[in-house]
């Protein structure tokens, strides 16, 4: 496989550490939601927008990478509906960890909760919108939505890879593996 | 005739009821008014308000130094903007509200400081517990209302409030944020 075909080193690793927080900060959110009013419960809130705001500020420079970098040229042989299918997923995704973190800020902001970015108050981030709870309402249920949206699609997207290295056996997954 | 006796003997209660010496003891409009508590934790300034409250201002403007205020405010009022939180702030280990209902502010003295400007001293009763405060004051009155604005901190601690468990978590300090409005005199 000549270097033209993996991706590069910085879209492996953000696709990685992106995927990681991704999946830590979905469980966080469902664990988090379910606990009694206690010290913990706020300090996995905390944690949970700390990494989401990670994630967002992550997927601004992987999309900007993406944009000045180009991808390897997906493996000859695949149908054309599955190059599609392919396309329009990772498209998808790269929106969802775009929207879903600023759906959480956006709800964080309309509950009257500012988000201060680490716990340190220098890094307090503006609020998106003004407190509000009929808005709050609606932005709550439109990041749970989105986070099932992604759900589905990452496990399409997961299943896929694994038909790639499993099923067909090609390098898919491996150029997208650190080596 | 018979009208004017009885107007006559309302004017004269009025005057009889009102106490010696409080003659602009005005009650103040809530619905123009505001109290509200901030506390931060793990950073994040939180602000709430007090949605029941009550009290009065008596205040003339040319003595200053013997001013009077009073208000009362429902400890179970505070709104948090979630049933869980709300329900949890209650609790014996904060405001504790199924013992301690209502807290109190009473103010006896205003010092002028700059043009608009006081400091009223005061006791804030909260928990069973009172503490002496100063509190700076700006008053603007516009279109028959005077308000009176202010930011003051407390520690929470010193009022008992939350148990040990959410020290790492919520600050000590908490800012009191306030806008009284009554009537303007005359
Ligand atoms: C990678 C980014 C993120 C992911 C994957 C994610 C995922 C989730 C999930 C799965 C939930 C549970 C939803 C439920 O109740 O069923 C949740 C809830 C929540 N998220 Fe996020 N989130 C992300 C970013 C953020 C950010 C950046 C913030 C705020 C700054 C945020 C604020 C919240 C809040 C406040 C809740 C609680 C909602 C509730 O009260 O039920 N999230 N999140
Ligand atoms: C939340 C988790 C994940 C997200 C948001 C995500 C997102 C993405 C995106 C946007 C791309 C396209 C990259 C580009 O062409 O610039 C991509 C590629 C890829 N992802 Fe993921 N991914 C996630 C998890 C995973 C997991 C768990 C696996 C493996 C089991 C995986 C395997 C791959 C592979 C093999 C590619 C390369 C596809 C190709 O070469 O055409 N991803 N991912």
């Amino acid at each position: 496989m000549s270097a033209d075909d993996r991706y590069t080193r910085p879209a492996i690793a953000l696709h990685w550490l992106i995927a990681l927080m991704v999946v830590g900060g979905f469980a966080v959110g469902l664990y988090m939601t379910g606990l009694k009013v206690s010290p913990e419960k706020l300090q996995f809130y905390a944690w949970h927008k700390w990494s989401g705001i990670t994630v967002l500020v992550l997927a601004l420079v992987r999309i900007g990478w993406h944009l000045s970098h180009p991808v390897p040229a997906p493996l000859p042989g695949q149908p054309l509906w599955q190059l599609r299918a392919a396309h329009y997923t990772h498209l998808a995704l790269y929106g969802l960890i775009l929207v879903i973190p600023l759906s959480g800020w956006l709800y964080s902001s309309a509950s009257g909760y500012p988000v201060v970015y680490l716990g340190i108050k220098a890094l307090r981030l503006p609020d998106l919108v003004a407190k509000n709870k009929e808005l709050a309402t609606v932005l709550k249920e439109i990041h749970e939505w989105l986070n099932w949206t992604m759900a589905a699609l990452v496990t399409v997207h997961v299943c896929a890879a694994l038909k790639h290295h499993l099923i067909d056996r090609d390098g898919t997954l491996r150029r997208m593996l650190p080596r | 005739m018979r009208f004017r006796s009885i107007a006559a003997l309302v004017a004269l209660m009025g005057l009889v009821s009102a106490p010696a010496g409080f003659a602009a003891e005005r009650a103040i409009d809530a619905t123009k008014s505001s109290i509200s508590a901030e506390f931060t934790q793990i950073g994040v300034p939180v602000n709430a308000p007090f949605k029941k409250f009550s009290g009065s201002v008596d205040l003339d403007p040319a003595k200053s130094a013997e001013a009077r205020a009073h208000f009362d405010i429902d400890t179970a009022s505070f709104d948090i903007g979630d049933d869980d939180y709300n329900a949890e702030v209650r609790k014996p280990e904060w405001f504790d509200s199924a013992k301690f209902p209502k807290a109190s502010f009473v103010a006896s003295g205003l010092k002028p400081t700059t043009p608009g400007n006081f400091e009223a001293s005061g006791k804030l009763s909260l928990k069973g517990k009172t503490v002496e405060l100063k509190v700076p004051v700006t008053a603007k009155t516009e279109a028959g209302l005077t308000t009176y604005s202010g930011t003051v901190s407390i520690s929470r601690k010193a009022f008992a409030i939350g148990g040990a468990g959410w020290d790492d978590t919520v600050e000590d300090t908490v800012k009191i944020r306030f806008r009284i409005a009554v009537p303007a005199v005359g």
